[in-house]
């Protein structure tokens, strides 16, 4: 259990430095430090199909975000933080966590379902299924309407992202010197 | 670092690099897609190591020379079929008993060809992820290049 602690606390000081690095690129690299080391925690909590995933997706991001910064000309940003916003950011963190206090007493402890349902996915779903992987059968079968739902969120998602890039590369190709921009 | 725009494409030894493994990352990709209900991994996963693979290919080539194999007319055709794909094997399943039923026989655990529709239904997803995941990519690319013209 104390690799976990180990991961949290990297991931946190990961955070923090992505957040107070003036330099582009290494906020994007430290942003993938802490997707990997989520990955990590993942297999540590023995979920492998949830740390792969999070390993790919993790890696594709951060190559996404990498060329979307590395010409986009701002290398650094210098919006200086003001200290009263930190200590006010900090004391609402203090508050939440004392706030949350009570509400964790009454959650079951770690490792025991909130679903009671859940340990019948567990126990069946070889015999129901016919997949040998648990969790496959969990998202396609018992859950297909969770699957449905994400796979129609990404294409919503994707659709986005090409409509609103897509159409100014377009205007790049129709006219030489796109007056609008400057 | 002469790829940073991404017209010609990177040296000649990460193009050659790229030849030699972009083949076996995307097999990696097809056996933990066809895997799934059996080991770890499934149709999102495999899919974006499949989309990984040809953002290799777009980043060592360059743009116009990975083109050829892979444009954005393609991606979001794959895309399309994944998901039309996804909703007919769902819709199909009410012929069975109801939306997303899995009517296929069972078969034996342990064997490639088990679990009914769930291989299938991966083999959508992972054409659904991996394709959507790369027109994100094509579309951020074509972002650079109008920049670039423009500081031009």
């Amino acid at each position: 259990m104390i690799e976990l602690y180990v991961m949290l606390g990297l991931m946190i000081a990961g955070a923090i430095i992505a957040i107070e690095v003036r330099n582009l690129l290494s906020a994007v690299i430290t942003v993938g430090v802490i997707g990997l080391g989520v990955s990590v925690v993942f297999l540590l909590l023995k979920a492998p199909d949830i740390a792969l995933t999070q390993l790919v997706v993790e890696i594709m991001a951060v190559i996404i975000m990498i060329r979307a910064t590395i010409n986009t000309g701002i290398a650094s940003v210098d919006s200086g933080t003001k200290r009263f916003g930190s200590f006010l950011g900090l004391a609402v963190v203090v508050l939440m966590c004392v706030g949350a206090l009570p509400v964790m007493q009454h959650v079951q402890r770690f490792g025991h379902p909130l679903m009671l349902v859940s340990s019948r996915y567990a126990s069946g779903a070889v015999a129901r299924t016919g997949a040998v992987n648990a969790v496959t059968s969990i998202v396609l079968d018992f859950r297909g309407y969770d699957t449905l739902g994400e796979a129609t969120i990404l294409f919503t998602a994707v659709v986005g992202v090409v409509t609103v890039l897509r159409a100014r590369g377009r205007k790049s190709e129709d006219e030489q010197v796109p007056e609008s921009e400057e | 670092m002469s790829g940073n725009t991404g017209t010609q494409g990177m040296s000649l030894i990460v193009k050659t690099v790229t030849r030699l493994t972009v083949g076996l990352v995307f097999l990696y990709g097809v056996f933990i897609v066809l895997n799934g209900h059996l080991s770890p991994g499934g149709g999102f996963s495999g899919g974006v190591i499949i989309g990984l693979a040809f953002v290799n290919l777009v980043l060592a080539y360059g743009r116009d020379t990975a083109s050829k194999i892979a444009t954005a007319a393609g991606a979001s055709m794959i895309e399309s079929l994944g998901a039309v794909m996804f909703i007919s094997i769902a819709l199909l399943g009410l012929q069975w008993g109801g939306f997303l039923q899995n009517f296929l026989p069972h078969g034996t655990p342990f064997h490639l060809v088990s679990a009914g529709t769930l291989p299938l239904l991966n083999i959508a997803i992972c054409l659904k992820v991996g394709a959507g995941m790369f027109s994100i990519f094509l579309a951020l690319i074509v972002l650079l290049k109008f920049e670039s013209e423009v500081k031009r």
